[in-house]
């Protein structure tokens, strides 16, 4: 994962509650097997809608080069399908500013090295401005602040431990195996003994040995 | 040391020093009781599931959380799989996991081969995925197969008191059986797989009480529906929500799995509901649940996990269930919806900028004209099914309603079982043919038109009612619009040909 430190880019605002994942990536591409190249189905049927007065924001300069996306209430609600994130990340959004987000959408974020920023009332209005006029803003996660271009800064919250995975690039598996391994090796013989039935032994899982043998009619 | 407990399931060690914790209601005989909290506050079901399964705390007020089931399906798996591969890790526990496909797969012909190449590439590569790191694979045309939310219970693998993730949202749905279900994204799948834990922040708790008589007409479907434009799309953010109240006690299994599954619909990751003797029987006997004497000790620990009677909720919400109608959708969000005696609201009337210009955008999408009663919208297509409403008791109530009328001309309608053993035991009872006569299709278990991976889909424009969970503009086809509603209801609407009040139908 690439280390996040400090951004400075302009940013898109969408002006919509509610941009749920399906907008943002259509369930028809969660066919594609792979994580990169999404970036051409970001928010496909809002760029190619055939109404379109202008080209959706992320196709028009000078936002085309953004690195961060504003947004309003609700960002990334609905399903868990991480190609939102991925389809973003390969845009080269690295930042998203919104009043409230989908809680997983909000997770997966961090597990790409994109940090995402709940905002709202007078400091969101002061991004959407300065993003409306254009302007370069900058993250910076070292400092947990947003910069301004009239220097103007604006503090913001996020974990503790992942900005650490942002700022590191850190391998969170990695990390649990090499930290937490004994503890949860521990857990399991505790669990084990106070609720065996959570662990499906050999028996159980025989009932699975016909699978597949028999086609039902259908 | 010996341990007493007091009226109020505080524990005390006998000589007199407080524990300050929690007797379990299985703790029966002095001395063997089980103390589940160590701290004064009374619990919640949530917190008690939680408790019982932090592998370790960090210092930052995280948890090291323990993940004893996950459910694995083909959209969110492969680039889980090929993450582990890439960094050369195996699976830490092969009897964790079971894995279906059920999004991409069609629903009629089973015996020909997948058509669409992608989608048979997909499942082609769970297939392979699962045999390489020895998962239990269930193929489309097992007598097990079905949508992930509706195989777990049926196959006892969904457990009270359990912690169950699968890479989908309406993992919540297995809150009904009192287990933390919650999807995840698919590098968290990656990390369930190699490590069998989550690093996760303790929710805060929301309880939903659900109170007083379900009027007829009215299914837990309204229930959700209601709780979801009461309190917002966003409004179960950040919240783990715990049904409660007399007309949750009342509900089945099904019901319940109903309500919990479209939590995720009022932005809580999590919906459960205390386990009772409904849910005990439910699982007794199928194939993964315990058996003979782990089934008794099970039980008894089970009980032992239902809200302590003054635990506090972070929020609680109250919904009056007897005043309720049958909802619809008429908008692009779950809570955009309204008791079908209503009318198509008029953007005008909201004074907030913002929320106007989101209804109008949701009008415009519709289709749909301010102010015209929702029983004038026309419907095109009927979709009976998904996780949320495609088990055997929404099939009968939809077959209730429709037996012996006729799909309206010009509309198509299916209905596609959530699973192989739904749709067999429906057939036995003679619901297919029911459907059949009225002018139904009658599918193989999947996802289908909820989310239109597969050749069931909406076209440009064409409008649907529709029993699934998600009125997402595109949801079931570009272009297309879902109006989203209880199984009689969609039933009423295909006989009717639009928008029905399904209790206005003389059934
Ligand atoms: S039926 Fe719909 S909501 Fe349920 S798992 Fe399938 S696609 Fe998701």
């Amino acid at each position: 994962m690439k280390p996040f430190t400090t951004i400075e880019s302009v940013a898109a605002f969408i002006d919509e509650d509610a941009i749920d994942t399906d907008i943002i990536f259509p369930a028809r591409f969660l066919l594609l097997l792979d994580k990169a190249g999404l970036a051409k189905h970001a928010f496909h049927e809002r760029r190619h809608a055939p109404a379109l007065k202008q080209p959706f924001i992320l196709d028009r300069a000078p936002f085309t080069a953004a690195e961060i996306l504003v947004a309003r209430k609700n960002f990334g609600t609905g399903s868990s399908r991480e190609q939102a994130v991925w389809c973003l990340a390969d845009f080269g959004i690295r930042c998203i500013i919104a009043e409230s987000f989908g809680e997983i959408f909000f997770a997966n974020c961090f597990k790409n090295g994109v940090l995402p920023i709940v905002k709202s009332g007078e400091e969101l209005k002061a991004i959407r401005k300065a993003a409306g006029e254009e302007q370069k803003i900058e993250i910076d996660l070292v400092d947990r602040t947003i910069r301004f271009q009239d220097g103007r800064v604006m503090a913001f919250e996020v974990d503790d431990y992942r900005r650490d995975a942002l700022l590191n690039g850190l391998d969170e598996i990695g990390s649990i195996l090499r930290d937490d391994g004994d503890d949860i090796v521990r857990f399991e013989e505790r669990q084990r003994g106070r609720s065996s039935w959570l662990h499906l032994d050999p028996q159980k899982l025989s009932t699975f040995a016909d699978l597949g043998k028999e086609k039902i009619l259908d | 040391m010996q341990i007493g407990y007091s009226h109020d399931k505080r524990a005390y060690a006998l000589c007199g020093v407080r524990l300050d914790g929690f007797v379990r209601e299985d703790a029966r005989r002095p001395g063997e009781c089980i103390v589940t909290g160590m701290n004064s506050t009374p619990k919640t079901l949530y917190e008690k599931v939680w408790a019982d399964h932090v592998v370790k705390s960090y210092e930052d007020g995280t948890d090291l959380l323990y993940v004893d089931r996950h459910l694995v399906q083909e959209v969110s798996s492969p680039q889980a799989f090929a993450g582990l591969e890439a960094a050369g890790r195996k699976i830490r526990r092969p009897d964790a996991h079971i894995s279906v496909a059920d999004h991409a797969v069609p629903t009629r012909d089973r015996a020909a081969a997948l058509r669409d190449g992608l989608a048979a590439r997909q499942v082609e590569r769970l297939v392979q995925n699962t045999e390489k790191f020895g998962i239990p694979y269930i193929p489309m045309r097992d007598r097990r197969h079905g949508i992930v939310h509706v195989i777990g219970p049926e196959l006892g693998f969904t457990l009270p008191g359990a912690v169950l993730v699968c890479g989908d949202s309406h993992t919540c749905t297995h809150g009904a059986f009192g287990a933390i279900a919650f999807g995840i994204g698919a590098s968290e799948c990656e990390c369930v797989l190699a490590t069998q834990t989550l690093r996760q922040r303790k929710q805060k708790t929301m309880r939903v009480l659900l109170e007083g008589r379900r009027p007829d007409g009215v299914e837990v479907k309204d229930f959700i529906l209601a709780v979801i434009s009461s309190i917002g799309v966003g409004g179960g953010v950040g919240y783990a929500i715990e049904y409660a109240g007399s007309a949750v006690r009342d509900l089945s299994m099904e019901q319940r799995m109903t309500l919990c599954n479209m939590s995720i619909e009022a932005g809580s990751r999590i919906g459960m509901v205390g386990p009772d003797d409904k849910t005990f029987d439910y699982l007794r006997g199928r194939p993964l649940a315990p058996a003979g004497q782990e089934w008794d000790a099970a039980v008894e620990a089970w009980r032992g996990l239902a809200s302590e009677p003054d635990a506090v909720f972070d929020r609680e919400v109250v919904i009056d269930v007897s005043t309720l109608a049958p909802f619809v959708s008429w908008g692009t969000t779950p809570e955009e919806c309204s008791p079908i005696t209503g009318r198509v609201p008029d953007p005008a009337e909201e004074p907030d900028d913002g929320r106007r210009r989101r209804l109008q955008r949701s009008l415009d999408y519709m289709a749909l004209t301010p102010g015209m009663p929702l029983t004038d919208i026309r419907i095109d297509r009927v979709f009976i099914g998904s996780c949320t409403n495609g088990r055997i008791e929404d099939l009968r109530r939809a077959a209730a309603v429709v037996d012996g009328h006729r799909v309206a001309d010009h509309v198509a309608a299916i209905v596609v079982p959530g699973s192989a053993a739904v749709r067999a035991q429906a057939e036995q009872e003679g619901l297919d043919r029911i459907f059949l006569e009225a002018g139904f299709e009658w599918r193989s278990s999947g996802c289908s038109m909820c989310v239109a991976m597969n050749d069931d889909r909406l076209s440009e424009g064409e409008r649907c009612a529709s029993t699934s969970n998600r009125n997402f503009e595109g949801r079931q086809g570009k272009g297309g619009r879902t109006h989203l509603m209880s199984p009689p209801m969609a039933a009423a609407a295909a006989i009717s040909g639009r928008l029905a009040d399904v209790r206005k139908l003389g059934i």
